[in-house]
């Protein structure tokens, strides 16, 4: 709770608005004790009085009765009438929610098909309706206001009741032998209750407006008592001669309204958990590139050649160092694995090089992506747009989230041809289909007309494969592209890219967690561990003789290649927070060879020939 | 298409009879003999006997319920005694000025709103961002009824660009040109509560939308960063902003009434405020069944439009 107020009270609107929110209310309980004039009497002689004549600070109204008197009289009175229909709305609300969610079954259907019947029509027919059928008065107004807010009290807290109905502490009630009425009263109603308050301060305000609209209306207060509504309502006659009269009850409206607005706001801001991890801020268009040191000047081995990249994420004032160092390049028609658990780094890696990490809270500090022997960290952006795509191609896992749902996926192809070439629609379109054949989907022309989700798994990844071949790239990283996939379509996938990537010489990079899918596709492994690679070297030698003790346990995890199942031996512990790296070697908290000296100091990869290990107690000397 | 419009508008049946059952309802808790109470100030015995007649006051409840339900039905809402004319006659009359006024509201804050929170979200903590957020926040404070009268002083009585009130000019007017130069200020002042409710709305739901895989999708396949927002992110927050319209539509309407009694427009909401006032029963009754309905139709309508803006909606 004080942490949620410290919260509530970092956010300074938040604050702003508690403030002048209490001021009024204090104002207002303290005003018969205030030295006021008696706001209902009248004196012809002073009509209209402007504000800060001598006896009447805010002037005076068509009656000559003072306005700050009535002014304070009638906030007392708006406040009060509009907090009373908040607690009558919460509390005959919340009764028939937590009944229709307590009870369920027909007593549920039949309560929230009223419910439902309520909130069908126009807030202010019903409070007119109900107003019509009473006579204008301010109690009437009073309940029909609320009256119009149970349907929406009944509808959350039923909602929060049927979650909370269904736990095993209102079994473990009912079995004890507890009555309805004790376990509604005793077990349900104090972890319903928080909810209830919330929703009552966020509606107060609502309350206090349509009360004051109603009286505006004159359907509420009845003269000579007002409240705000009855007076801003009165002052419309002379709205054009004495405008004071109008202004004066008009701004404090404003006022509270607004202050339980800021309020309402930053209790919601603070209930978020999404607004502290920055999940609502909007990734811009390009990772942000914020190096200390200057990009390093190696010239450019293979088609694409990351040099000492490191990309860590900026949440409030931790930073998570998601990659830390990675140097890794891959020729032309090669295929270079990255492989490491979930967390390791290596989807980070391969997004950051066409400044694809989602920023903020993506931030790369360090290192180069050379591409066709440019920088491309250091690529503007219309420069880094224009290969995104048609250069450097992605294919992503999962392609039911990264398609979008609502376009066609055919149009989808065609726009990702489009932005880069000035071809009619029609060519394109043909483009595309000769692509969907290219990568074996059935009824292509057909399928071209297809919403993703009216396709299945394996096809969507196929589409998927198909848009990063659109443009014959030179590079395509593949990230996951087939974890979500049955075994036989994800062979058939595999398949599928090697055999693009012998007939048309380009470079991909393949990023995996599963050795099997490596041993079958890739020239060149890379293992990454904690934002570093661990061990690097030709797939087949890396197979045959793991240098690296994390290796030598993610091979073990695969099933015996061609064999059937074999024990999954999975790797005790978990990877690292990369939050917190400890000293030395970041896997030796899981190691079973770790040996003092591992922890005294940082390890460098050590290079032999083709290969590469960061251990320095390998399984394996490298030849 | 047409079938799905068929299965929603066979689904609204009966949330309209709901709806009827429940203003029957509230109406019955008017105290005393109902015709002397429905016919209040108008009692004479003449008019008692006559809608004892019509609306079967003598007998059960249920019985009069079932009987005012078939009149309406055959376009029989009774009589209005304040205005000595056929309540549906004086409905129609009315609701089309306030279809006017609501409409335009409603196509202004849809438009700006979105705009509004789509450029909010685009530049997210940049100047123009914190620029609307901050007219956002005074525009959801202020009532419509006072800023609707505020208007008035700044542009009809100091500035003099636009008339105090009305829909048409007594003298003159009557065509297209008055009646707009007539609906700016009231339109406007309408309008202001709900574009900030969807401006926010907006917002949220494109910074939402911009955090999703298939935005980096559109990225990486080198789309510009322009259509990425205006395009892929709109066109998929558009399925969450649609239905807040449909409720925004609601507010839209309620503030009419508001704005109706400021402008002096002459509309259904300034019809049911009189009637009430003059207690004129079965005027009420009528417009608030008929303005229900209608804003259930427009629901369907709502519906209609998300389905076709979503193609996984299944039709
Ligand atoms: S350095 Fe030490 S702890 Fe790390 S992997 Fe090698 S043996 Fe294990």
């Amino acid at each position: 709770m004080t942490a949620f107020l410290k919260l509530l009270f970092r956010n300074r609107l938040a604050a702003l608005g508690a403030v002048v929110l209490g001021l009024i209310l204090v104002l207002v309980i303290i005003t018969p004790l205030l030295p006021l004039a008696d706001p209902n009497v009248t004196s012809t002689g002073d009509r209209f009085a402007r504000p800060f004549t001598q006896g009447h600070l805010l002037g005076t109204d068509h009656l000559g009765r003072d306005l700050l008197s009535r002014l304070l009289y009638g906030t007392r009175l708006s406040l009060a009438v509009g907090i009373a229909a908040a607690v009558i709305a919460a509390t005959i609300g919340s009764a028939i929610g937590i009944i229709a969610g307590y009870f369920g079954g027909r007593t549920d259907n039949l309560i929230m098909r009223g419910v439902d019947m309520l909130m069908a029509f126009p807030y202010i027919l019903l409070a007119l309706a109900i107003v019509a059928a009473l006579g204008p008065g301010l109690m009437n107004a009073l309940v029909a206001v609320a009256a119009v807010n149970i349907p929406f009290f009944a509808r959350n807290i039923r909602g929060i009741t049927v979650s909370l109905a269904g736990r095993e502490f209102i079994d473990a009630a009912r079995l004890a032998g507890k009555g309805h009425v004790r376990i509604i009263l005793t077990e349900l109603l104090p972890n319903v209750l928080p909810v209830i308050i919330i929703a009552m301060s966020t509606t107060v305000g609502w309350m206090i407006l349509e009360t004051a609209g109603l009286s505006f209306l004159g359907l509420g207060s009845q003269p000579p008592q007002a409240d705000l509504g009855s007076m801003l309502g009165e002052a419309r006659a002379a709205l054009i001669t004495a405008p004071h009269t109008s202004v004066v009850p008009g701004i404090m409206i404003f006022f509270i309204v607004m202050s339980v607005n800021l309020l309402g706001d930053g209790v919601r801001d603070a209930l978020d958990p999404r607004l502290k991890s920055g999940a609502l801020s909007r990734p811009r268009a390009t990772t942000r590139v914020d190096r200390k040191d200057p990009a390093p000047t190696r010239p450019q081995q293979g088609a694409l050649d990351l040099q000492d990249l490191e990309t860590q994420f900026h949440v409030g004032a931790r930073v998570y160092r998601a990659v830390g160092g990675v140097s890794i390049n891959v020729a032309p028609g090669e295929c270079l694995g990255i492989i490491g658990e979930s967390g390791s780094g290596k989807s980070v890696t391969a997004l950051s090089v066409m400044g694809l990490v989602a920023s903020p809270p993506g931030v790369i500090t360090a290192g180069a992506v050379k591409f066709e022997g440019e920088d491309l960290l250091s690529a503007r952006y219309e420069a880094l747009r224009r290969k995104r795509g048609d250069k450097v191609a992605y294919i992503f896992q999962d392609p039911l989230a990264t398609l979008h749902p609502l376009y066609k996926v055919g149009d989808q192809m065609i726009e990702a041809i489009q932005v880069h070439h000035k071809v009619p629609r029609s060519q394109a379109r043909a483009r595309a289909l000769d692509l969907f054949n290219a990568v074996r989907i059935p009824n292509a022309e057909s399928r071209l007309d297809n919403y993703p989700h009216e396709m299945s798994g394996g096809m969507r990844q196929r589409v998927g494969i198909a848009m990063a071949m659109v443009n014959d790239p030179e590079v395509i990283i593949a990230d996951e592209p087939t974890t979500a996939l049955d075994v036989t379509v994800q062979a058939q996938i595999l398949a599928l890219l090697d055999d693009l990537r012998r007939e048309r010489g380009l470079a991909i990079i393949f990023i995996t967690h599963d050795f099997g899918v490596v041993a079958q596709l890739c020239d060149r492994v890379a293992v990454m561990y904690a934002g570093r690679i661990v061990e690097e070297g030709p797939t087949q030698a890396v197979l045959d003789a793991p240098a690296h003790p994390y290796t030598k346990r993610l091979i073990a995890c695969v099933p015996e290649l061609g064999g059937g199942r074999r024990r999954l031996e999975a790797i005790p512990g978990l990877p690292p927070v990369v939050d917190k790296l400890p000293a030395g070697c970041a896997f030796a908290p899981r190691c079973t060879k770790a040996a003092a000296d591992c922890q005294r100091g940082e390890i460098g990869l050590d290079r032999q020939g083709s290969r590469a290990v960061r251990c320095i107690h390998p399984e394996e000397a490298l030849a | 298409m047409g079938a799905y419009i068929l299965k929603r508008l066979i689904s609204a049946i009966p949330v309209l009879l709901g709806i009827t059952v429940i203003v029957f309802l509230i109406m019955a808790m008017i105290p005393g003999d109902p015709a002397t109470a429905i016919l209040g100030s108008y009692a004479t015995p003449d008019n008692v006997e006559k809608l004892n007649r019509d609306l079967g006051l003598d007998k059960p409840l249920v019985q009069r319920y079932f009987i005012w339900l078939g009149n309406m039905l055959t376009g029989d809402f009774g009589r209005s005694f304040s205005l000595n004319r056929p309540v549906l006659d004086e409905i129609l009359d009315r609701f089309q000025a306030t279809l006017i006024l609501a409409g335009v509201s409603f196509v202004l804050c849809s438009i700006l709103g979105i705009l509004a929170g789509v450029v909010s979200a685009a530049r997210q903590y940049g100047f123009a961002d914190k620029a609307i957020t901050f007219t956002v926040l005074i525009g959801i404070s202020i009532p419509s009824f006072f800023l609707g009268m505020m208007m008035i002083l700044l542009f009809a009585v100091n500035l003099r660009w636009l008339p105090v009130s009305g829909m048409y000019a007594i003298y003159g007017g009557g065509d297209l040109p008055d009646l707009i130069n007539h609906l700016i200020m009231p339109a406007l002042a309408l309008a202001a509560v709900a574009t900030g409710v969807i401006a926010r709305l907006s917002r949220s739901a494109m910074l939402e939308v911009l955090r999703q895989d298939f935005i980096r999708t559109a990225r990486a396949k080198g789309v510009p960063e322009r259509r990425v927002i205006y395009g892929h992110a709109l066109r998929a927050a558009m399925v969450s902003i649609i239905p807040v319209l449909g409720i925004q539509a609601g507010f839209v309407l309620s503030g009419a009434v508001y704005i109706e009694m400021v402008f002096q427009w002459p509309g259904i909401g300034r019809m049911l405020v009189d009637a009430i006032l003059k207690r004129d029963i079965l005027l009420v009754q009528g417009g608030v069944v008929f303005v229900a309905a209608a804003y259930v139709m427009f629901n369907i309508a709502v519906d209609v439009a998300q389905s076709v803006l979503d193609p996984r909606i299944k039709t």
